[in-house]
């Protein structure tokens, strides 16, 4: 049994106190990875926007876009990836016993699944500002939560979501009806039936799913939250090296649409930034100066080759969420810090 | 006319209360059935079907290796026409030589309007429509050759059909999967019907076997293996099979060291095989239970051993009595399969699931249910008639007659 099968499991039980601090430079995932030559990416497959199967059976969506980004990073090719659709229920089990090397489904960042005596999991920094929202049909003149006093409320059975909505309600001594379904598959149409007077889930979900509706104009969400749901993208505790790394592949996303480098004008910039010394910032981030990338056991150009394999962080939100799809999410919370937003990667230094 | 209209009188409108009724339920049924057409023809979007439909049949497979799938298309034709003929040229006991009966001239004609209008209703390119008129009339002319030609080869050419669906099954494997110079295809790269079908076909070749030994294991005389079996049977029916399959799935990853557990597509493969075979076991012996003792006895004191026996005498009556119970049971494990989307595989369901979440194609679940209902009917039907066709074919009581 392989040394990261072994912390794996000790991971699973719960048990790792402190195994591999930092005799060992290298990350075990990583030179698992390496010798495979390609990266073992769980998505979930199913999510509008995030992870689906096109048409030509290339797996699409920004989660799926991360997994490349950090096969680019770790292998120089964004091509090298298995990918390996797991369901809510069995993802972090996939995790924990190495069948995944990195989880890339919209996980919330939580203290049980942090901390080495929950899950022990390692979360990268947050990739996806979502928060519970409620959907109701404009024309119901329901504006506020306080409206949907003694009316039906659709709402997935045994998630976290019918708990958010009811300590909520309970809170603002709402009376309600859940009406509870076991899918979405079963909830979306009874809501758009009219058999509930509004629908509770993920702001991001509802308003993919919202985009599928007959007349998806006559529904809209209300502009109060009930839950904040930061997710970000899982590994094992076990293996903080590889956390690091895919960490920072992270963060540079966002630090490439700061710094105004796209996949179209990464090269040239490079090459500008090559000849021109007073770009300091811009050539560590890049890699020509420094040796950032060896600390994190990548290639010094890896920043270059994941904006080159998927663009910035900004291209992916328009790629696959944005206006221009047939989600339609705004940015909001996940624009850039220097657009109002909550994204800002830490220094390239 | 007259006699017909005689009778739906007499069924449908014998008295008042019947006329009263009867108006009421067509009256029901043909508006869900206006509401269904006009649904299916000017309301429902089948974009989302032809434009995946690639994905609905092979999954994530590599478009440059889609030939050795045709390919085994070609030849799973030609054999289905190859055993249709021979069949009939060989007539079973309660039927007359008749090459084309109305059946075959039925299904015939079936295939002939599936295979022209289906491929062009789906608005393929001309080149695929062509090959499934190719396929088609491959299907067609093999069957009459067989037909025709088959007699000549005697009892020869029956068994060497028999022989081909293994040989071919073998063949089949290695074009999908690679090797023996062909690129390997990652399983994780199968996916759509094309796992269904190869998951509930391997795992219904291999329960097949392992349910017979359970079967009479459970009724042998020796203790350790007659408490074996009932431990196995009892313990595998007594979990559900999706519990077994996250077992199989998340748990033999950590019991067996690195590289040596399967690949999962295999894993969910076995788990369904050795879940079906416990419950074939329990169908088998009911079989067994049917025939009596003095069969057995009978055998043995004509001096047969008892494994001759069992083959001889006993196991074909057994198996007879068992195979609708049997069929069943293929039939469920072919729906079972379903299960597997439920631990991440790009099966049929999971290829809808993952198609009905593509952004380009929200809302549309109808549309992609119907088409699932729709090939897994036609799934299980050819199952069901098969073994209606075997169950015929093998009844000893069947009378000679002149149709």
């Amino acid at each position: 049994m392989s040394k990261a099968r072994l912390l794996a499991l000790a991971a699973l039980f719960g048990l790792v106190g402190c195994a591999s601090g930092n005799e060992a430079p290298g990350s075990p995932t990583m030179a698992k990875i390496r010798e495979r030559g390609r990266l073992v990416c769980a998505v979930d497959g199913a999510v509008p926007g995030f992870s689906t199967v096109g048409p030509g059976g290339a797996f699409v969506g920004i989660d799926a876009d991360f997994c490349r980004a950090v096969a680019a990073a770790v292998l120089g090719d964004a091509t090298k990836v298995e990918f390996r659709p797991v369901t809510a229920g069995e993802r972090f089990v996939a995790l924990s016993s190495g069948e995944v090397d990195l989880l890339s489904i919209s996980s919330t960042h939580t203290l049980s699944r942090d901390a080495p005596g929950g899950n022990a999991l390692s979360f990268g920094p947050v990739f996806f500002y979502d928060g519970q929202g409620v959907m109701v049909p404009k024309a119901s003149g329901i504006r506020r939560l306080r409206d949907l006093a003694g009316k039906p409320i659709c709402v997935e059975s045994g998630t976290n979501t019918e708990l958010n909505l009811a300590d909520r309600m309970r809170e603002l001594g709402v009376a309600y009806q859940p009406l509870r379904f076991q899918s979405g598959e079963q909830a979306y149409p009874a809501y758009e039936q009219g058999r509930c007077a509004a629908i509770t889930s993920d702001s991001s979900l509802l308003a993919a799913k919202r985009s599928g509706f007959k007349d998806p104009a006559a529904h809209g969400l209300l502009p109060e939250l009930l839950s904040k749901e930061p997710s970000a993208k899982v590994t094992v505790q076990a293996d903080p090296a590889w956390a690091d790394a895919v960490r920072w592949v992270s963060h540079t996303l966002v630090q490439a649409e700061e710094s105004g480098l796209t996949q179209a004008n990464v090269e040239t910039r490079r090459a500008a930034a090559r000849k021109d010394s007073s770009q300091a910032e811009q050539r560590r981030f890049l890699g020509i100066e420094g040796d950032f990338g060896r600390q994190l056991g990548l290639p010094a150009d890896f920043t270059v080759q994941v904006v080159k394999a998927v663009g910035n962080y900004g291209e992916l939100f328009e790629r696959h969420l944005g206006p221009a799809t047939p989600l339609g999410l705004e940015r909001g919370l996940n624009r850039l810090w220097t657009a109002g937003g909550l994204h800002i990667a830490p220094p390239f230094r | 006319m007259k006699p017909v209209l005689r009778r739906l009188r007499a069924e449908l409108f014998a008295t008042p209360a019947d006329a009263v009724l009867s108006t009421g339920l067509i009256a029901v049924l043909s508006l869900a059935a206006f509401g269904f057409l006009r649904w299916a023809f000017t309301q429902a979007q089948w974009a989302v079907i032809r434009v995946n439909s690639t994905l609905f049949a092979v999954g994530r497979y590599p478009v440059e290796e889609q030939w050795r799938l045709w390919l085994l298309l070609w030849l799973l034709f030609a054999a289905t026409g190859l055993s249709w003929g021979v069949l009939r040229s060989h007539p079973r006991p309660d039927r007359s030589g008749v090459l084309w009966p109305r059946n075959d001239r039925i299904a015939a004609t079936l295939l002939v309007v599936l295979g022209l209008w289906r491929p062009a209703a789906m608005g393929l390119s001309l080149s695929i429509q062509a090959r499934w008129w190719g396929l088609v009339a491959l299907l067609l002319l093999v069957r009459w050759l067989a037909g025709r030609f088959g007699p000549r080869f005697g009892p020869l050419g029956l068994r060497l059909v028999a022989l081909m669906w293994p040989v071919l099954y073998l063949v089949g494997m290695v074009l999908i999967s690679g090797g023996l110079g062909l690129v390997a295809v990652s399983p994780s790269e199968w996916g759509g019907l094309l796992l269904t079908l190869l998951a509930s076909s391997f795992a219904i070749l291999l329960c097949f076997p392992i349910g017979v030994l359970l079967a009479l294991g459970r009724r042998s005389d020796l203790p350790l293996l007659r408490w074996g079996s009932v431990l196995y049977i009892e313990f595998i029916r007594g979990a559900p099979l999706i519990t077994l399959l996250f077992l199989g799935q998340n748990i033999l990853g950590f019991l067996l060291p690195g590289g040596l557990a399967p690949d999962r597509i295999w894993r969910a493969a076995w788990v369904l095989t050795f879940f079906a075979a416990a419950y074939l076991a329990e169908a088998v012996r009911s079989g067994l239970a049917a025939v009596p003792r003095g069969q057995l006895e009978a055998a043995r004191s004509l001096g047969l051993s008892y494994p001759k026996a069992l083959q001889h005498v006993v196991l074909p009556q057994a198996l007879r009595v068992a195979l609708p119970a049997m069929v069943g049971q293929f039939i469920s494990l072919l729906q079972d399969t379903t299960l597997l989307s439920l631990i991440g595989l790009l099966e049929l369901l999971g290829t809808a699931r993952t198609v009905m979440a593509n952004p380009a194609f929200l809302g549309k679940n109808a549309e992609v249910y119907l088409t699932l209902a729709v090939l897994f009917w036609c799934c299980c039907a050819a199952l069901g008639l098969g073994s209606r066709a075997l169950e015929r074919r093998l009844d000893p009581h069947a009378v000679p007659s002149a149709t």
